[in-house]
């Protein structure tokens, strides 16, 4: 991974303390982020985590209650203007007009943007997405995946800088996906930044790094390596049998916290290397099944940062 | 980036217009609202109402009093269902609405019309509900001439040339100021502006937000006065599409002349609409939902059409009802289009009218601009 002139100062994003309140509720809390100049930054965290609270916050969308930074070098509090000029945001729920035609939307971003010449923009976006024999349907006829990829081409048509993406693959198919990836790849080599939420792991795993975000509160940053790996997770699969009586054994054994089913396997996942292995080996060598050493999936990390925050919460 | 930008406002401006073009019911019903309005009202109003009752007084036995009565008569806008005795019989059954006209034929009645003194003949009308008495109390003249036509043959001749030979006295009760169609269709071309383009424009914000297409609008470079602009002013242009409709109406169906000028009469009419239109706006800021925004309308329109002038005569009204109907823009309106249409008023005559129309419009455009929300709290 080349990121192009990655200086310290190349800060896209940097925000520190960070916090919103809605009533007495606090979604966003003390929230620090920094992004560089090339950087695809996963943010990920469970649902109502305030992830899309954070990026409105980001984009000037929201006020926040506390805490200060910039994002393209203009203060997020006072100069969301100059931010909403070289940003690109794709909102989670489809917020373009479903009563415009494709190209009647693209022309619309096109002018509020004051793209010249306008037919050229919009008529390429229309043959990267691939639409321009149905660009004059109506927006709201479209399948939920086709909204998103408008959406996407739709925030991209400006050349933005930084571009600022709510599970923008949500209801997408496999194909579509890998080639929006793809393309978002392309653009960070050329130095657009990007923060993209998700619920998909294997999108987590494409990006530069990742963010994990519950209650409010970034709980794990880091690439996806690190994130394994600070998480102390060990993980140990015992093929042949998958069970439901096994599994709630291996549940009851010391230093287990998840178990989960993989067809005839089982993997099983522990903090404590020692305990965990000794415990599992036990229980395998009883049934004449075969145990050994798996690789800690970011999902199981993830499901442990979920419980973790939940009893933090409680 | 530029603090006014043509391009962001046209981009606005381009959406709303197809938006509105796709949206055809509402489209239909703002062509639509002003001509049903105008049938209902103006047709109301121009039943020109014949056979109302009517009781005679009659004081003079001459052949010329019964000519009148009988002129009137076959007018068919007086229906004689009572001769009352005395003066003031004739008033209680005026009072109690038993008729609607008391005709007095006074004392020497015939002996002064041969004389050529013009004799007085008293028309008292029940003006509770002026449009029905205006059709017979306009026509009282030609009648009352047409009817003594007859009788003034040979020596007499001479008393119907130069001037009519009775001295017609009307005397409107209950109601000093009389409101007749002419008075009332221009007034319904601003009630129907009034009603429509704030209507409309209510819902110009509130419907993003319903929609969630106010969260993208939020997150894309365009400023609040450009917002502004872009989705007035096509509201402005729909508001003219119903003033052509309205004013073709006016001329064909209810013949309502036109004394002043058409083109100082269109400029009223901008910066009137566009006053309108912008209160909608200013509503749409204010509301959360399109069902609050029309509330709001609605809580707008009701003193509009009651404290105009439009229902009732302006000063007719306590006097905080008038300085409440001086803030409506609906209320200097109808004085410059019943100024225009009816007297031909210039454009010195409605100047002040016009400043008031545009101080409002300057005041509900700071608020719209102060309170829109650029953010989603
Ligand atoms: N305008 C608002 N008023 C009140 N509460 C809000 C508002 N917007 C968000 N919230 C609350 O803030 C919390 C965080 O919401 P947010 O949308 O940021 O979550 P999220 O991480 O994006 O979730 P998801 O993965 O489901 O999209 C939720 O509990 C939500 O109910
Ligand atoms: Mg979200």
């Amino acid at each position: 991974m080349t990121i192009a002139g990655a200086l310290p100062t190349d800060e896209v994003i940097a925000v520190r303390g960070l916090t919103k309140r809605f009533g007495d509720k606090t979604v966003v809390d003390n929230v620090d982020l920094n992004v560089k100049r090339g950087e695809i930054v996963g943010f990920l965290g469970p649902n109502g985590s305030g992830k899309t609270t954070t990026i409105r916050l980001i984009c000037g969308l929201l006020h926040a209650d506390a805490g200060e930074g910039t994002a393209l070098g203009h203060d997020i509090r006072t100069e969301s203007g100059l931010i909403k000029m070289q940003t690109g945001y794709m909102t989670q729920r489809f917020s373009f007009y479903e009563d415009l035609t494709i190209r009647e939307n693209l022309d619309f971003v096109a002018r509020l943007y004051d793209l010249k010449p306008r037919k050229d923009y919009v008529d390429r976006t229309l043959e990267r997405l691939g639409l321009t024999n149905r660009q004059n349907q109506l927006a709201g006829n479209l399948s939920g995946g086709w909204k998103q990829r408008l959406a996407l081409a739709a925030c991209v048509m400006h050349e933005p800088k930084l571009l600022l993406l709510d599970e923008p693959t949500a209801g997408v198919d496999p194909k579509a996906r890998r080639e929006f990836w793809d393309e978002i790849h392309a653009l960070a080599d050329e130095g657009l930044t990007v923060l993209v939420s998700t619920h998909y792991m294997d999108e987590a795993e494409r990006c530069h790094r990742i963010v994990y975000i519950a209650y409010g509160t970034i709980v794990a940053r880091g690439t996806v390596k690190d994130v394994v790996a600070d998480s102390g997770l060990k993980t140990w699969v015992i093929h042949g049998d998958g069970s439901g009586k096994l599994m709630a054994e291996l549940r009851n054994l010391p230093g287990v916290e998840q178990v989960a089913p993989f067809g005839t396997d089982i993997h099983v996942v522990g903090t404590e290397g020692g305990a965990l292995e000794t415990g599992v080996t036990q229980v395998a060598k009883e049934r004449g099944l075969k145990a050994e050493h798996g690789e800690t999936s970011l999902e199981d990390v993830f499901i442990k940062l979920m419980t973790d925050a939940q009893a933090n919460e409680q | 980036m530029r603090a006014f930008s043509l391009s962001r406002v046209g981009a606005i401006l381009m959406k709303e217009l197809i938006q509105m073009r796709r949206d055809r019911l509402t489209f239909a019903m703002m062509v639509g609202i002003p001509i049903i309005q105008l049938i209902l009202f103006g047709f109301a109003i121009n039943t020109d109402p014949k056979h109302l009752p009517a009781a005679a007084v009659i004081e003079d036995t001459s052949r010329f009093g019964r000519s009148v009565f009988a002129a009137m008569q076959n007018s068919r806008y007086f229906d004689f269902i009572a001769t009352a005795d005395s003066e003031n019989q004739a008033k209680e059954m005026l009072a109690r609405g038993d008729v609607s006209f008391v005709v007095t034929v006074p004392t020497d009645f015939g002996r002064d019309l041969i004389r050529g003194i013009r004799p007085e003949l008293l028309l008292e009308a029940d003006a509770t509900d002026p449009a029905a008495a205006s059709g017979a109390v306009g026509a009282i003249n030609q009648i009352v001439s047409s009817g003594l036509a007859h009788d003034l043959r040979g020596p007499l001749e001479t008393l119907k040339q130069d001037r009519p030979p009775v001295d017609v006295v009307v005397h409107r009760l209950y109601n000093p100021e009389i409101i007749t169609q002419y008075n009332i269709v221009p007034g319904l071309l601003g009630v129907v502006l009034t009603m429509t383009t704030i209507l409309m424009t209510a819902m110009a914000l509130t419907r993003e937000l319903e929609r969630g297409t106010m969260e993208n609008l939020l997150a894309m470079p365009a400023r609040p006065v450009e917002i502004m602009i872009g989705k007035i002013v096509p509201y402005i242009g729909l508001g003219f599409i119903q003033v052509f409709v309205i004013l073709a109406a006016a001329w064909t169906i209810f013949t309502v002349p036109m004394l002043g000028s058409l083109s100082l009469l269109l400029f009223a009419l901008l910066v009137f609409i566009a006053a309108n239109v912008t209160l909608g706006y200013t509503f749409s800021t204010l509301a959360r939902t399109q069902m609050q925004a029309m509330q709001m309308t609605f809580f707008f329109f009701l003193p509009s059409i009651l404290l105009s002038g439009f229902m009732f005569p302006f000063r007719g009204m306590p006097v905080w009802a008038q300085w409440i109907g001086e803030v409506l823009p609906l209320t200097h309106f109808l004085r410059i289009v019943r100024g225009i249409v009816l007297k031909g008023n210039g454009l010195a005559d409605i100047v002040p009218e016009l400043w008031a129309i545009a101080a409002f419009w300057a005041g509900v455009s700071l608020v719209a601009l102060l309170r829109y929300r650029r953010t989603l709290d």
